[in-house]
């Protein structure tokens, strides 16, 4: 470890290393910081990814993908499923293979990885960055001209440098997840449990990964947080849905699902990935969206470098390009998201009805959601924009 | 105060990500609340996933 790197990346889970890879190609000095003893555990994701955005960033390593997904379940409060075919295929990854594989290539591109590098505080004077950290137990300091923060949920290190992160309750969706094995479920399908009984204001989501196993887990909208915790929510789904099932894993974690940061950026410091907040409100993924932030950020980053100038005012075109590409889609979805907090049971039977009998084949987006928007006729416009590209 | 059970937090962080006066710090092994700053609001207790987090009476 240097005393001092052009770019420090604190975070290696798909934001950061992108961006520690595109850095370091334009001939940045990046080192690229991460807080546990090894990258990509443990797996708090329900791992499902489209191959349409994936390649945009990475040539897909055939070892990454767990399965392939070409189907998609949708479950009523009663049980109904509504089939929908995918129109893209998706995969159901091995994040940890995959989170390896990302640092690894940053590191080809001659970034610096380090793990059990955590750091605690940052302080910034004469256009530097120093960075205090515990490097394998160790104090060191390290100075950097431009700091990219990729260090998820808790976004602690744009908070260090003046950055409001705070998550409002109602703009996190708590999660817990099980990978569960001896389980009977369609190899290629993905399904979605919709029901408050089962995830007030989220939903359960079963991934298969093969071999009878699947990442089942659900998300509950923090504005019921502490009636039941996910954990419980999980194992009243768990126990009726895969009573015999092996629980291979079991992990926490959340989602924020609200618009980005209005501040993505600060002098010398970006924010990028789940600390940006830049997740599909939606959905909850985040995994293409953190890697086309981390590669917005690391080219801004490591252009600003080679100009000498790491002001706020340089480095707001990754801001910019942020706002006017998937920034103004997850907008859109944000209010599309708003409106699905207020959907009851009763709504989703009745979305379901009208969809049975079609066959997987006819079921669209647009149509499940044209069946769910009959009564708001100003979020049909949304929902078209959004899908129409679908 | 804050009562953290230490076996039962998954370290995932989102206590972090709602705390208003960013008290609570977590390293790779081990979540700590500043009890100094800390001013007792329970959101932290609320959102955590696990219920790994309690309230318990100062005296």
């Amino acid at each position: 470890m240097r005393q001092h790197y052009d770019i420090v990346v604190v975070g290696a889970g798909p934001a950061g290393s992108t961006a520690a890879r595109f850095a370091a190609n334009l001939g940045a000095s990046v080192a690229l910081l991460e807080r546990d003893r090894e990258i990509g555990v443990p797996v708090r994701c329900a791992e499902g990814v489209s191959d349409s955005e994936l390649r945009k960033y990475v040539d897909i390593d055939p070892r990454w993908i767990a399965t392939t997904i070409t189907d998609f379940g949708f479950f009523s409060p009663s049980g109904k499923m509504v089939q929908l075919l995918s129109q893209a295929n998706g995969y159901i990854l091995h994040r940890r293979l995959f989170d390896h594989s990302l640092a690894e290539i940053a590191s080809e591109q001659g970034a610096e990885v380090f793990t059990k590098a955590y750091v605690y505080n940052l302080k910034r004077t004469n256009n530097k960055t120093t960075l205090y950290l515990k490097y394998i137990g160790r104090e060191r300091e390290i100075e950097a001209d431009i700091v990219i923060a990729a260090d998820g949920i808790e976004s602690r290190i744009a908070r260090f440098a003046g950055i409001k992160t705070k998550l409002a309750m109602k703009d996190i969706e708590q999660c817990a997840q099980m990978m569960l094995a001896n389980i009977d479920v369609n190899p290629n399908r993905g399904d979605f449990y919709l029901s408050h009984n089962w995830a007030p204001g989220g939903y359960v989501w079963v991934f298969p990964k093969g071999n009878n196993i699947a990442n089942v887990g659900l998300g509950v909208n923090g504005k019921y947080a502490g009636e039941r915790s996910p954990l419980e929510y999980l194992e009243s789904f768990v126990s009726e849905k895969f009573p015999t099932a092996t629980r291979l894993t079991t992990t926490a974690g959340g989602v924020p699902v609200t618009t980005h940061l209005s501040e993505l950026v600060t002098d010398g410091l970006m924010v990028v990935g789940d600390a940006a907040r830049q997740v599909n409100p939606l959905t909850g993924g985040g995994i293409s969206s953190a890697m086309a932030a981390g590669k917005k950020a690391g080219l801004v980053a490591a252009d600003a470098i080679k100009k000498g100038d790491t002001s706020v005012k340089q480095l707001k075109r990754y801001q910019a390009e942020w706002n006017k590409t998937i920034g103004k889609d997850y907008k859109r979805f944000h209010r599309i998201k708003a409106w699905t907090l207020t959907l009851t049971d009763d709504d989703y039977e009745e979305i379901a009805d009208a969809l049975q009998g079609l066959s997987p084949d006819e079921v669209t987006l647009t149509k499940i959601f044209k069946a769910a928007v009959k009564n708001k006729p100003s979020l049909i416009i949304d929902v078209m924009k959004v899908f129409a590209g679908f | 105060m804050i009562r953290i059970d230490k076996n039962r937090c998954d370290l995932c962080g989102v206590c972090i990500s709602v705390c208003p006066v960013d008290c609570i710090e977590m390293t790779e092994t081990e979540l700590s609340i500043d009890e100094i700053v800390c001013i007792d609001c329970d959101a932290c207790v609320k959102i955590c996933p696990f219920a790994a987090l309690s309230t318990v009476s100062k005296e």
